[in-house]
């Protein structure tokens, strides 16, 4: 479905990688692993067309993304290291707005559901500004319950800020998502049950 | 397409009604310049005919040009740019959005509140009418350049000299068309001819700036 050829990533003056190669299929997750620093988080951007790669190329069904662009991004959701939440904003405002820019029409219903499902039900009225890191995250999250026809997810350290029950909850979503022929792309330093089973790919080597 | 559009203008004034003192920054300071003039100036009837054009749009573009800081930045800091870059549309529709919101943010009330600040300097009737007229074909290019010199020094340290020092020289076409429209009016002459090229200016930059900008806020981001 996924795959990389020949990626090369140069940040300033340093090369963080060159010649690496992966393929992700349906139904497949990919863990991206490495130390701070080796280019995880760059990678992900390659990956989402947010940067282009110094070398190589990424193909989506085949065709370079490059060449896609619009259409490849339709079919993907991206979560970043930053949430992406407006403080003035309600935290399901902040759903819902998020959910129509990625041109998914959520019914007030779904953004709901999706917010009571990651525990952030009760906090849905209020504005992002007051949540604590944790329930921020969860709301960013939150995209992913509106998100299940989308079959590319990419997800930047998706698991930091949250606790024990929202691990497992997200866990159980990313399965949900692969058992329905999706395909995860993610990074992690946490030792999660989801991550292990995947194919990992190790940037410090 | 349109849905996109209208959701984008839309978020943006919610963004803008929760925080008006943003808002009311740059509107303030219009006001405020252009009522300073007369005091400063004195009351000679003849003076403050002649140089209401020049003050009144100086203050409107230094207005306008207060608030593009705001346009790109915020979202750029949060993470939700780089939402907007990947989503399924074109960037432009997304970058149109947000230029509109900050005109309406800053140009509309500015266009609404001149006549009332005409005034103080005794401008005649059909040249308030030019001066509105003036200032709403002229208001739109300054946010579309001003969004060009945001974009280009979007994550730039002291992006605001740099964007003042970029969209200066740019804005000087549009403060010497619709202060010399006021001009015209004033002295009883035909103005048609400076809004003409001003609606012209509006259409190229309309034309012109979207794809600059929209391809500045995916360098920045890179």
């Amino acid at each position: 479905m996924l795959e990389g050829i020949g990626l090369e990533c140069v940040r300033g003056e340093r090369t963080l990688f060159r010649g690496l190669g992966f393929r992700l299929e349906r139904g497949a997750l990919l863990r991206v692993a490495g130390e701070n620093g080796s280019g995880k988080t760059s990678l992900l951007r390659i990956v989402c067309g947010l940067t282009p790669p110094a070398a190589g190329e990424l193909r989506w069904q085949g065709e370079n993304i490059r060449s896609l662009r619009e259409d490849y991004w339709k079919e993907l959701v991206y979560i970043g290291h930053a949430n992406a939440l407006k403080d003035d904003l309600t935290a399901q405002e902040n759903l819902r707005i998020g959910c129509r820019l990625a041109g998914l029409t959520a019914s007030p219903r779904q953004t709901a559901d999706a917010l009571e499902r990651f525990g952030v039900g009760r906090c849905a009225q209020l504005p992002a500004r007051v949540l604590s890191q944790g329930q921020r995250r969860r709301v960013a999250l939150a995209r992913l319950g509106v998100s299940a026809e989308l079959p590319l997810w990419v997800l930047d350290e998706p698991f930091t800020a949250l606790d024990a029950a929202a691990v497992d909850n997200l866990q159980a979503l990313v399965g949900e998502h692969l058992s329905r022929g999706g395909a995860v792309m993610l990074t992690t330093h946490q030792e999660v049950g989801i991550a292990a089973a995947g194919r990992r790919l190790d940037l410090s080597a | 397409m349109l849905k996109l559009l209208q959701s984008v203008v839309h978020r943006d004034l919610l963004l803008a009604m929760r925080r008006r003192s943003d808002v009311a920054n740059a509107v303030l300071f219009f006001v405020i310049v252009v009522s300073l003039f007369p005091f400063g100036v004195g009351p000679e009837v003849n003076l403050l005919r002649a140089v209401a054009p020049g003050v009144v749009w100086v203050a409107a573009l230094l207005a306008s040009m207060l608030a593009l800081n705001r346009l790109f930045a915020a979202d750029h800091a949060d993470g939700s740019l780089e939402q907007m870059l990947i989503t399924p549309a074109p960037l432009s529709v997304i970058v149109f959005g947000k230029v509109a919101a900050h005109w309406l943010l800053t140009g509309v009330p500015l266009v609404a509140l001149a006549p009332v600040l005409a005034v103080q300097f005794d401008m005649p009737n059909d040249a308030m009418l030019v001066l509105v007229t003036s200032l709403a074909l002229g208001t739109p290019v300054l946010s579309l350049i001003g969004a060009i010199g945001a974009a280009l020094t979007l994550g730039a340290r002291g992006a605001g000299v740099l964007t003042a020092l970029l969209v200066l020289p740019l804005y000087i076409p549009v403060l010497i068309l619709g202060a010399g429209a006021v001009d015209a009016a004033g002295a009883g002459l035909d103005a048609s001819a400076h809004l003409m090229l001003l609606g012209a200016l509006l259409l190229f930059a309309l034309a012109c700036s979207l794809w600059p900008i929209a391809a500045a806020l995916r360098i920045a981001v890179e």
